[in-house]
């Protein structure tokens, strides 16, 4: 089969460059785009390099990145901070597709990473239940399992865009806390029909291993929903940081929800109040009023590429990548704009477009050298749109730290430098 | 596109049916609730899975001083380590365009929070190392710093979930969850 090849200019789509997006859905060619200011002189003559003269390197038990790679990595804080406390944030603006590798996911943890014996770890199933169970590990890895791909969530991811001033920042500083797994397991609700629900119960109580026994309650309706306890993370046994041997993934919910080394759920009729539904994770409104128990990571979008600190490298044709993702269900449009927000064109959505899932998107863009806002705004199945700065400002103010889902802004000056502003 | 018809398969998949549902794993092991005593540390806002034992504020104060102070700072205010928290004041600062100040005193909705966070996660390097009467006894103390108690009010499974917090009013639901 030969591809066909459109010849004809792809049209403008919305101001200051961005182009219809036919090249990614027909593979239409932009007429006269130019390989990105780079000089196209003749390239160098081709030697034989080094490394095709001599064997390679023999077999690793465990693949690791090219040396070369070695600067993706996760960004955290440096000590003083008690260990373990705080979080690891994924460098999305350099990663591509919609899955986190397993070694890159974020991470929140109370009180560091516990190191855990799967043979002596035990999950517990009582409170409001007709048979208090226990499962080993072992018993869980024996129910047929499911796997699905979904995004966590921090609830506190994007938090420094509350600030009244744009700071400088990366996409891994504003962003950085969601990460997307394969994660296959056993459907929650399977064990609670085990255990037997009794009829006063509406909540259940999950509680993590670590040596903070995190804890969160979570609607009985959810768990019976799509909650899965996860026994594996992109193929693999999960990874200890993201909650091994077993943690609990409530799609689209909150981060902190989704408990890592579960080791409790407690069936009660109401919910605990814990220290992390109550002082964390609320949401302080305009008026002295919180918003508590904010379930769904509503819909957003962030443009990965170009983002601050990956510079343009002179006028011409660039692809603007990103992802986006919403807690209430699929992705149904994204758009995006090279002038702040003034015009707007659809970007190509890149299947597969899975619910809880994010989407990678793309967008064709010619840069004329001039100053440029990249925005994306995402859109959802329910047809909820991801709000400006402002409109989401005037909803609920910015004191309240967690849930900011707000539209994003990279200035492109001149020098073709990206950094986070506010427009 | 092609669209399946319906076709007499499903007959043939209604027999085994019954079969696979007779054979529903279970894997879980009974166990008696009081075996589970030492795990289930979860407490409620009306003061449910509280122990025994009981505490003030004055007794609280050493604890306090020699377990908790090295964090979270003389008298709760001034905490040194990053995100450990400020545990006292902040009152009034929820206030409209004020730069809130959350603590125990101004934003805990329950004091019941205080016990079951204390005696799951702290101190932080030697979490459920104190006793019920060192955890009443410390929640006592960070009460009273706050203004919500005397200092020699006694703290106990009965008295602390009557504990009236300042700012226990101050939740209302979010608008947009799934039903
Ligand atoms: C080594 C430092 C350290 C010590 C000692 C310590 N804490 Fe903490 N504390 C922390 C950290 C860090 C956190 C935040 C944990 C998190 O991120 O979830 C915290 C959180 C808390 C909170 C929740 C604060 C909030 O606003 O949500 C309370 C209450 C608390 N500690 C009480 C105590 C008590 C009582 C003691 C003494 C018995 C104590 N802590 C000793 C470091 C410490």
């Amino acid at each position: 089969m030969f591809r066909k090849t459109h010849t004809e200019p792809v049209d403008p789509a919305a101001g200051n460059g961005i182009l219809s997006r036919r090249i990614f859905l027909e593979g239409a060619v932009v007429v006269g785009a130019t390989g990105a200011g780079l000089s196209r002189g003749s390239a160098e003559p081709l030697t034989v390099q080094p490394w095709m003269k001599v064997p390679g390197a023999g077999f690793a038990g465990y693949g690791q990145p090219s040396p070369f790679e070695s600067k993706v990595v996760k960004v955290f804080p440096p000590p003083p901070n008690p260990p373990g406390v705080g979080a690891s944030r994924t460098p999305l603006h350099m990663l591509e597709g919609m899955i986190t590798p397993s070694g890159l996911h974020f991470e929140r943890s109370h009180s560091g990473v516990p190191e855990i014996d799967p043979d002596q770890h035990r999950l517990v199933i009582h409170g409001l239940v007709k048979r208090p169970l226990v499962f080993t590990v072992e018993a869980l890895s024996r129910y047929p399992m499911q796997s699905r791909i979904a995004f966590i969530e921090c609830g506190g991811n994007s938090l420094a865009l509350n600030a009244p001033q744009a700071q400088p920042l990366n996409v891994a500083a504003t962003h950085g806390l969601m990460g997307c797994s394969e994660w296959t397991g056993v459907r929650l609700s399977t064990l609670l029909d085990e255990a037997g629900i009794e009829p006063e119960a509406r909540w259940v109580i999950a509680e993590g291993a670590d040596a903070a026994a995190m804890s969160r309650s979570i609607p009985l309706t959810k768990a019976m929903d799509d909650a899965l306890l996860c026994l594996y993370q992109n193929g693999e046994r999960v990874r200890p940081s993201n909650g091994y041997p077993v943690r609990l993934l409530l799609p689209g919910f909150e981060g902190n929800m989704n408990v890592k080394w579960l080791r409790r759920l407690k069936l009660t009729a109401g919910p605990a109040m814990t220290k992390d539904e109550t002082s964390k994770y609320t949401i302080l409104l305009k008026n002295e009023k919180a918003w508590q128990f904010v379930f769904p990571m509503e819909v957003k979008s962030v443009i990965t590429r170009p983002s601050p600190g990956l510079a343009l490298r002179g006028p011409g044709f660039y692809e603007i990548s990103g992802l986006a993702w919403s807690g209430n269900g699929s992705i149904r449009q994204v758009d995006v704009s090279a002038d702040g927000g003034r015009s707007w064109a659809p970007a190509a959505l890149q299947g597969p477009i899975l619910p809880k899932a994010p989407v990678r998107f793309r967008a064709a863009w010619q840069w004329n050298g001039g100053p440029a806002v990249l925005q994306s705004r995402a859109t959802d199945e329910m047809g909820m749109v991801q709000p400006t700065r402002a409109q989401f400002a005037n909803e609920r103010g910015l004191r309240g730290i967690y849930h900011y889902n707000a539209i994003a802004s990279w200035r492109i000056d001149e020098k073709g430098e990206a950094s986070n502003v506010y427009a | 596109m092609f669209t399946l018809k319906p076709i007499a398969a499903c007959a043939s998949m209604l027999t085994i049916a019954p079969a696979a549902l007779a054979q529903v794993p279970q894997f879980g092991q009974p166990i008696a609730p009081a075996d589970i005593a030492a795990w289930d540390i979860s407490i409620g806002p009306d003061g449910a899975g509280l122990p025994p034992s009981r505490g003030t504020a004055i007794e609280g104060e050493a604890i306090y001083v020699a377990k908790c102070q090295a964090c979270h700072g003389e008298k709760g205010i001034n905490p040194s380590v990053a995100l450990s928290g400020a545990l006292v004041g902040g009152m009034g600062t929820l206030a409209p365009d004020k730069t809130p100040i959350k603590t125990v005193g101004s934003y805990w909705p329950y004091a019941t929070t205080l016990f079951d966070y204390t005696r799951r996660a702290m101190p932080f390097q030697e979490s459920k190392s104190l006793t019920a009467d060192e955890i009443y006894a410390v929640s006592a103390y960070i009460l009273n710093l706050n203004g919500i108690i005397g200092s020699n009010d006694v703290m106990d499974a009965q008295s602390l979930p009557k504990v009236r917090m300042p700012n226990q009013d101050g939740f209302i639901p979010f608008p947009r969850n799934p039903k």
